[in-house]
């Protein structure tokens, strides 16, 4: 059987998406800034494109910029208000311990830069307090910049009452929303963000294409410059069918999403309910506060690459926050900020489901991942350790 | 899985001398648990010949395929022989490693050592120190 559980790193294109592309792509060729009958057809195509991605998140059209996707709109929100922080001398800047590289990295360039960064640490249910947040928020801070929702442990943040803190204080608020829109209700309005990064490919459009919306009035500055699209913010030409495919997936996503959310979520909690019951585990991440489709879980005594491995030739196609996985020598920064020790955090692994998934791949899970975790553990001198108690469990 | 070569994933899913010498003759323990690699080795020696050797292994792909090709290595050989295996041998012998994972092939390499050591020590023979470099630094943090 051949399971796909990795649906937060990228998700089969809807149909419709597919669809829109290829007409797009055939019917709708020409440049979106050339005069021309065929250059204006595909502006309207964009515009039209706009105008229902705007819809989706309650925005006005003018209100969104197509960019490459989640990494750039997150960059182009948090670079913005760092520029505009810094002409009146305002120069921190508040986030969490668990955002995405694309915020952290960005932050980091910035403290190289002379900003000082704030990093609110999680609960070790993996939310944001937002009395933290309220206590680091000073009279010098230019941006806050929260996720809606954590790509590895699903952990929905209180982005609404932070983003109040923030208009109370006069101070810009970013969310990276690249793991819930198409997933959870996304309303900015009802938010309050002033920023908001989405990504196609996360909802069942194309990779390659994502967008920021940036609210009407708050500062936005061009990181790529060569041209006025985007009304100036953003130049390149329009990756149009990427984009009508985008739109088209959203809103797919969107209308499902009551009965989506159903559905995945009745399959999480199946397969969580079914991992429990190997011992020493635990669940990482809020049981209730997470997203519809994720389940991400460690194992004492095993690593978690060996784990991916073997689950890819039983035909499970997952996910680990191990250190091995990523190249580096730390394991993921998100387990690690919920207080999983190293020892623990290698032994990651996460499942994110999606509608497309079914009760019989749940139970086929269910069956294979223990069986795994039992096989790697037999081999394991850590958990050797554990079962004669020379080593204390730590789970 | 194009991320290793053929014989990396043969001796991952089909990892040789898995297991523990309960009477073991010397044990080699290295890594540590919070980097995410432990290499164990267990060692039977008999008339300075590795009669059997055994291990258990915690970590990714390429340290379980490391143990097992290494231990596939020295089996059988005289100490002296097992003594000179590199890492490099052993990363050769699996037909490469990714840059990033050449350090379970040292691991598998100073397990080796580890276990030998173990086994001088314990039956007084008198040992090289520099063979043992790397091993003796390790155990020393």
């Amino acid at each position: 059987m051949q399971v796909y559980a990795d649906n937060a790193a990228t998700t089969k294109p809807r149909p419709a998406a597919l669809e829109t592309y290829v007409a797009t792509a055939t019917g709708t060729f020409g440049n979106p800034s050339s005069l021309h009958t065929p250059g204006q057809r595909a502006k309207e195509v964009l515009e039209d494109a706009r105008a229902r991605v705007a819809r989706a998140l309650n925005a006005e059209p003018r209100e969104i910029y197509f960019t490459s996707g989640g990494s750039e709109a997150d960059n182009q929100a948090i670079v913005s208000a760092a520029r505009a922080g810094a002409r009146k001398n305002k120069r921190r800047i508040v986030s969490t311990a668990i955002e995405h590289h694309a915020v952290l990295h960005t932050l980091k360039k910035l403290e190289e830069e002379g900003f000082e960064i704030v990093l609110l640490p999680v609960s070790p249910a993996g939310i944001v307090d937002v009395k933290e947040a309220e206590k680091a928020i000073g009279a010098d801070t230019c941006l806050v910049s929260v996720m809606l929702a954590n790509n590895e442990i699903g952990t929905i943040q209180p982005v609404k009452e932070i983003a109040a803190l923030c208009k109370a204080r006069g101070v810009l608020f970013h969310t990276d929303a690249v793991q819930a829109v198409g997933h959870l209700p996304v309303d900015v309005k009802d938010i309050g963000c002033d920023y908001l990064a989405l990504s196609a490919h996360k909802f069942g459009g194309v990779r390659g294409t994502g967008a920021l919306y940036c609210r009407a009035g708050a500062p936005i500055f061009p990181l790529i410059e060569g041209g006025a699209q985007e009304k100036n913010r953003r130049a390149g030409t329009e990756d149009l069918p990427a984009i009508a495919a985008m739109a088209a997936a959203l809103d797919e996503a969107v209308a499902r999403l009551p009965e989506a959310t159903k559905k995945t979520q009745a399959l999480r909690d199946m397969l969580i309910a079914g991992l429990e019951k190997v011992p020493h585990c635990a669940l990482n991440g809020d049981r209730t506060r997470r997203l519809a489709g994720n389940v991400s879980f460690c194992f004492e005594g095993i690593e978690g690459e060996s784990l991916l491995l073997l689950l890819d030739e039983a035909g499970i196609a997952a996910s680990s926050g191990s250190a091995c996985t990523s190249g580096s020598l730390d394991p993921s920064h998100v387990l690690l900020a919920i207080g999983r020790v190293h020892d623990v955090a290698h032994g990651s692994l996460r499942l994110t489901l999606n509608e497309d998934n079914t009760e019989e791949e749940v139970r086929y899970m269910i069956e294979k991942i223990p069986e795994t975790v039992n096989y790697l553990r037999g081999m394991s001198p850590v958990w050797r350790d554990l079962q004669t108690g020379k080593r204390q469990y730590i789970l | 899985m194009s991320l290793y070569s053929e014989k990396v994933m043969d001796h991952f899913k089909n990892p040789r001398n898995v297991g523990v010498i309960e009477d073991a003759d010397g044990v080699g323990e290295v890594g540590n648990a919070k980097c995410g690699d432990i290499m164990k080795i267990y060692i039977k020696v008999r008339d300075g010949i590795l009669t059997d050797v055994k291990f258990e292994t915690f970590g990714c792909g390429s340290a379980i395929a490391s143990s097992s090709m290494a231990t596939e290595m020295i089996k059988g050989k005289p100490l002296s022989e097992a003594l000179t295996l590199t890492n490099k041998a052993v990363a050769e012998a699996l037909d490469g490693l990714p840059a990033y994972k050449m350090h379970c092939s040292v691991l598998a390499e100073e397990a080796i050592k580890a276990a030998i050591l173990d086994y001088y020590k314990k039956n007084n023979i008198p040992y090289d120190e520099e063979t043992f470099r790397g091993v003796l630094e390790e155990h020393e943090e």
